[in-house]
């Protein structure tokens, strides 16, 4: 079996076009994770404990299944109830939601982390509870978080592929695309594995930058 | 109303001094100072302290809260923590404008005193009564039923504090540290607050510092930055939680002055909590002697430090001199 490099570039345009899809569900699919996963620690937080409890649930449910099966349930089952989403999307979103349960502990553990000395002084100078949050505990308790938010978007990105369980063309399934029809697979999906080392590689290289950026507060 | 308004409203007032002012330097009053205006000025009612202190005092004691102070009850006041009753139906008076220490040793209770007063614990049983108001009560329909959100905001105007911690916001600069209560809470302009914030960094000697981060800042420079953020919100009450504790020794000296200084040229009340013997004589007309969530013995502080008449008294004053 030997490496066929005129093959290689004849695919390589495919197998970039499936990197690119890739590259659009991670990033989009971490946005929603980012904010969705703030917004489920913050729900988690008011006066009402059923409230809190049921959001903890949820929150738990989510982050206890499979991936591949919650992709098929937005793709496969959410038709019958009369939503219908294209496959990208509902990649995205799945992708999104099931990383925002991740995220949510993170940000919480980052609350956590803010000292009690902090609140205290809110108190004391009677900010009230929008500011206390905004100004005051948000911004240090991301601050603290962000490296940590980082590693998820490389865990997402190397997770990406099970979108090709609802046919999303992503790099993966590119690959599986291109090898099928040539049934030579040594190339394609070599070449995925190197593209993924590359970019989860400057992906790291960025998260440490942060981590760097943000380690002295 | 903020006697700041006269005071700094002049061009050349405190704002546009030049930031290399070294604190405890003699400053040069600036033109358009309100110092000889008509405006009730506290330095010749209380002028001791500007003549001998190293902190910057004199033309800024415009920014001290004057006027009406409230005084302070306490009755039957109870504080549990689990099973275990710190305060136990405490009843004490502080007057109006009165600046007392409150001594003891650790666990008897001092510090639960100042954290029910700026509500960052929740009182169990008594009342305590800012003014004529009490704080963690309120009247409906003629009968006292506990606060609300509302009435324990508009209550806490009244009350600053400063911790032993600092607790200054890291995630700010100076500056926007002194004018985040202010703008947020008292309702000032953006402009109004820096105003005022300059002024009381001025006061503190650090104007030089207004754009670093607190972590950039020594412990008393700190302390002197939280004195300052507390000051701003002008509370009528000021609580002093073991506020040189965290310094290193060559630190102390200073933020004990400057609080001297304030304490002296304002008319706070003012309560107390600290270590340092010679501190709590300088600045308090009054020293509670507590154990056990009791008070054991006051008086004036050459009383109390001098010839103390409880045997409890003397053991805490002995064994704190001997650390």
């Amino acid at each position: 079996m030997n490496w066929d490099w005129h093959y290689s570039g004849e695919i390589l345009p495919d197998l970039l076009d499936g990197l690119r899809y890739t590259v659009i569900a991670t990033l989009a699919g971490y946005v929603i994770a980012v904010v969705l996963g703030l917004v489920w620690t913050l729900l988690r937080r008011t006066p009402s404990r059923i409230f809190n409890q049921v959001i903890r649930w949820i929150t738990e449910f989510i982050r206890s299944t499979p991936l591949i099966p919650q992709l098929y349930f937005v793709f496969f089952v959410l038709p019958a109830w009369g939503i219908t989403i294209g496959s990208l999307t509902a990649g995205i979103i799945t992708l999104g939601l099931h990383y925002s349960t991740y995220t949510a502990e993170v940000y919480r553990a980052g609350i956590a982390d803010v000292p009690k000395g902090q609140w205290e002084a809110c108190t004391a100078l009677n900010l009230p509870k929008s500011r206390v949050w905004l100004d005051v505990i948000l911004p240090q308790a991301i601050r603290r978080v962000i490296p940590t938010l980082g590693n998820y978007l490389i865990a997402m990105f190397k997770d990406s592929p099970m979108l090709l369980a609802i046919n999303v063309s992503e790099l993966l399934f590119s690959a599986y695309k291109v090898g099928a029809k040539t049934l030579q697979f040594l190339e394609p999906i070599t070449i995925v594995g190197l593209l993924f080392v590359v970019v989860s590689v400057i992906s790291s290289i960025l998260v440490r930058r942060l981590e760097r950026r943000y380690a002295t507060i | 109303m903020p006697p700041s308004d006269t005071d700094e409203a002049g061009p050349g007032g405190v704002g546009d001094r030049p930031p290399s002012e070294i604190p405890g330097a003699p400053k040069a009053p600036a033109p358009g100072d309100g110092g000889s205006g008509s405006a009730p000025n506290v330095v010749t009612e209380k002028g001791v302290a500007t003549q001998k202190g190293e902190v910057p005092g004199g033309e800024q004691a415009a920014e001290l809260p004057r006027g009406t102070a409230p005084g302070i009850r306490f009755e039957k006041v109870v504080k549990r923590f689990g099973s275990n009753v710190v305060l136990r139906e405490l009843d004490f008076t502080v007057a109006p404008g009165e600046r007392v220490t409150l001594i003891g040793p650790s666990g008897s209770g001092k510090t639960t005193i100042l954290r029910l007063l700026m509500t960052l614990e929740k009182l169990d049983g008594g009342l305590i009564w800012i003014g004529d108001e009490t704080l963690w009560h309120r009247e409906r329909g003629g009968k006292r039923v506990p606060a609300d959100q509302k009435h324990l905001h508009e209550m806490r105007k009244q009350v600053g504090m400063v911790f032993q911690q600092f607790n200054l916001f890291p995630n700010m600069n100076v500056l926007h540290n002194l004018t985040e209560g202010p703008v947020r809470v008292l309702g000032l302009s953006k402009d109004e607050a820096v105003e005022r914030a300059r002024g009381l960094l001025d006061m503190v000697g650090l104007t030089d510092k207004e754009n670093a981060h607190p972590t950039q800042l020594s412990g008393g420079q700190q302390q002197r930055v939280a004195i300052a953020r507390a000051l701003a919100m002008q509370p009528k009450v000021l609580l002093l939680d073991e506020v040189t504790s965290a310094l290193d020794p060559e630190l102390v000296v200073g933020v004990q002055d400057l609080l001297r200084d304030i304490a002296r040229q304002s008319d706070l009340t003012l309560l107390c909590v600290t270590h340092e013997m010679g501190f709590a004589k300088d600045i308090s007309n009054r020293v509670l002697m507590f154990d056990q969530g009791q008070i054991v013995e006051e008086g004036p502080p050459d009383q109390i430090f001098g010839e103390p008449s409880e045997q409890r008294t003397r053991d805490f004053l002995q064994a704190v001199l001997a650390s």
